[in-house]
């Protein structure tokens, strides 16, 4: 576990975090630029110091005020990928490699490379790689130090779209393989998606909320992050049949409920992330009987909220331990006469959960 | 093709410029350093101290070092008694005059060098594990290499050059202190003598010459190991 209790008065932002963060898988840090993000990670890193505050690693502190402690960057084993690669222009790839790589370990080496298809560049120098290759030389240099954590300041950011495309499965695999807990800043709520377990929210130097995915992205605080056709809720299933004549796969949820998707082309036993978009759910007080939709999931009202900004009424419903969320007009809203608490079947149009949509995890 | 004359002429200035920027080389290296990288009191006094030497007149240093660093003077005589060295009237001195003359030259080249090298690679190299003193000489030092090598060849060449300081401190003695500038000096005074003064000043021309392109090629290989 990762404890975070630290003050830092940067100009006008007032960097105040208290968070714990679980050392395993990626963890996300969401916000706004000037949010304080990348001032939290060089914290973290030791490239900056806070003002007071604490900040513990396991069981061995990185930062004490009271104990005047504050390991210097390079004694806390923490890798630092930073937005820029910042390799250094008088090594080659190999150089930039093994600069940090204490125990000049083969194997290690090996799987590092192999990992993330460096072979080819090893005696190439950073001014002849492109942005993506720089970056995976980048990542490669930080894990064969052997750090403990790995802080990545949006790795991805200053690569062109085909580059991310190409980054991700790399950034997939590095969680997946190495068991290392990452901390993944990052703007993109894309990104964020396909990449992250846990995520913590800064806004002007605050935390807002940090926990699960799941539960940050259900959370009322994170409503007002995402504009109205982006509002969403997450779900986590596991693919339990296929129909192949309709090509379409069924996805168990929590509490026996299931959804069916058509199109993927997943084997029986994927889990996958789904990502039902609030303006995709539309709201029946009777079960539907001859409907041309196929999802429709008994749900029950946990909240209702009218946003002043927008024309339109969130719901949120819950069914077992999960939470969809559904945009209707206040129209609506009054004449099915909603109230929390109440019953209702929740329609979900299978058909727009199309795969860019589905943020595979696991 | 040169004479005797000639050659220990050319061979003394070569001695005294090398040594005088080889041993400045440390502390020009220090000094750019801090002036690059150093914020504290005093800081805008040391640079000017640093410059002294480029806006005084080179009489006026060799001056000060003959009283200060001749055998009777303060720091001179301290250093004799302790070490056995003597700066006053031997090849030595002359590197030490040559040496303080272009030691702002030198340290301005270093320092601008310092200042443009990224600071954030510096720091990504400390995430990798190292020390600042490593960091220092696997990333900072090498990445300056450029204005290194450019800062030797400014100060070499102002040593070569180098005059007024050197006669005032450690006179005009042939074979020990008689550099080429020196040595054209005698020429032009002494009454025809214009001939062997023209033959000096080609062989100062060919040398200077030489440095340059040597100075461009070696630039020109430094800057493109760093290039970015």
């Amino acid at each position: 576990m990762l404890t975070i209790d630290i003050n830092k008065q940067l100009g006008d932002l007032d960097l105040q975090v208290n968070a714990q963060i679980p050392m395993q898988g990626i963890c996300a840090v969401f916000g706004r630029s000037g949010a304080g993000k990348t001032s939290l990670v060089n914290i973290l890193g030791g490239l900056s110091t806070p003002d007071n505050g604490q900040l513990t690693l396991g069981n061995s502190h990185l930062y004490h005020q009271q104990q005047k402690i504050n390991l210097p960057p390079e004694r806390r084993r923490i890798g630092y990928v930073f937005q820029e690669a910042r390799l250094f222009p008088h090594y080659s790839v190999r150089g930039n490699l093994n600069y940090g790589n204490k125990d000049k370990d083969q194997v290690h080496f090996d799987t590092v490379v192999t990992l993330l298809g460096l072979n080819e560049l090893l005696t190439r120098y950073p001014s002849t790689l492109s942005g993506g290759e720089k970056q995976r030389v980048a990542i490669g240099r930080a894990l064969l130090t052997r750090p403990q954590m790995l802080l990545m300041d949006e790795p991805l950011a200053a690569l062109d779209l085909p580059r991310k495309r190409e980054l991700i499965p790399y950034l997939l695999k590095l969680a997946k393989n190495l068991n290392l807990p990452i901390i993944y800043v990052s703007h993109s709520l894309d990104e964020i998606l396909q990449l992250a377990d846990t995520m913590l929210v800064l806004d002007k130097g605050k935390v807002l909320v940090n926990g699960p995915l799941q539960e940050v992205w259900d959370s009322a605080e994170m409503r007002p992050w995402l504009p109205a056709k982006e509002q969403s809720s997450l779900l986590t299933a596991t693919i339990t049949d296929l129909n192949t004549s309709y090509r379409m796969s069924k996805l168990a949820l929590a509490d026996g409920t299931y959804l069916w998707i058509n199109g993927l082309p997943l084997p029986v036993g994927s889990k996958l992330r789904v990502r039902i978009h609030a303006n995709h759910v539309s709201l029946c007080l009777t079960r539907p009987q001859d409907s041309s939709i196929r999802n429709i999931l008994p749900t029950k009202i946990i909240e209702i909220i009218h946003s002043q900004s927008s024309d339109n009424v969130q719901v949120k419903l819950a069914f077992g331990d999960d939470h969809i969320w559904a945009n209707i007009t206040p129209w609506a809203c009054d004449d099915l006469a909603l109230t929390v608490g109440q019953a209702v079947y929740a329609q979900i149009k299978g058909v727009s959960m199309t795969e860019s949509e589905l943020a595979q995890s696991f | 093709m040169l004479s005797d004359y000639e050659i220990a002429a050319l061979l003394l200035s070569l001695k005294v410029s090398s040594v005088a920027v080889l041993f400045s080389l440390p502390f020009g290296i220090v000094c750019a350093w801090i002036l690059a990288r150093c914020e504290f009191p005093g800081k805008s006094l040391f640079d000017s101290l640093i410059h002294l030497p480029l806006v005084l007149p080179p009489v006026v240093i060799g001056y000060i070092l003959l009283i200060s660093m001749g055998r009777q003077g303060s720091i001179g005589a301290l250093l004799y008694d302790w070490f056995g060295w003597s700066f006053s009237f031997s090849w030595r001195g002359a590197a030490l005059a040559a040496a303080i003359v272009s030691f702002p030259l030198m340290v301005r080249a270093i320092r601008l060098s310092f200042e443009s090298v990224d600071i954030r690679l510096e720091q990504a190299a400390r995430t990798l594990g190292s020390n600042r003193l490593r960091v220092f000489f696997t990333i900072t030092l090498p990445l300056t290499l450029p204005g290194i090598v450019s800062g030797m060849v400014l100060a070499f060449a102002r040593s070569l050059g180098e005059f007024g300081s050197t006669i005032t401190f450690v006179s005009n003695i042939p074979g020990e202190t008689r550099t080429i500038p020196l040595a054209m000096y005698s020429f032009i005074q002494t009454p025809g003598a214009e001939h062997e003064a023209a033959r000096l000043c080609v062989i100062a021309i060919i040398i200077a010459v030489l440095s340059l392109t040597a100075s461009q090629w070696l630039a020109r290989k430094a800057q493109q190991r760093v290039a970015a």
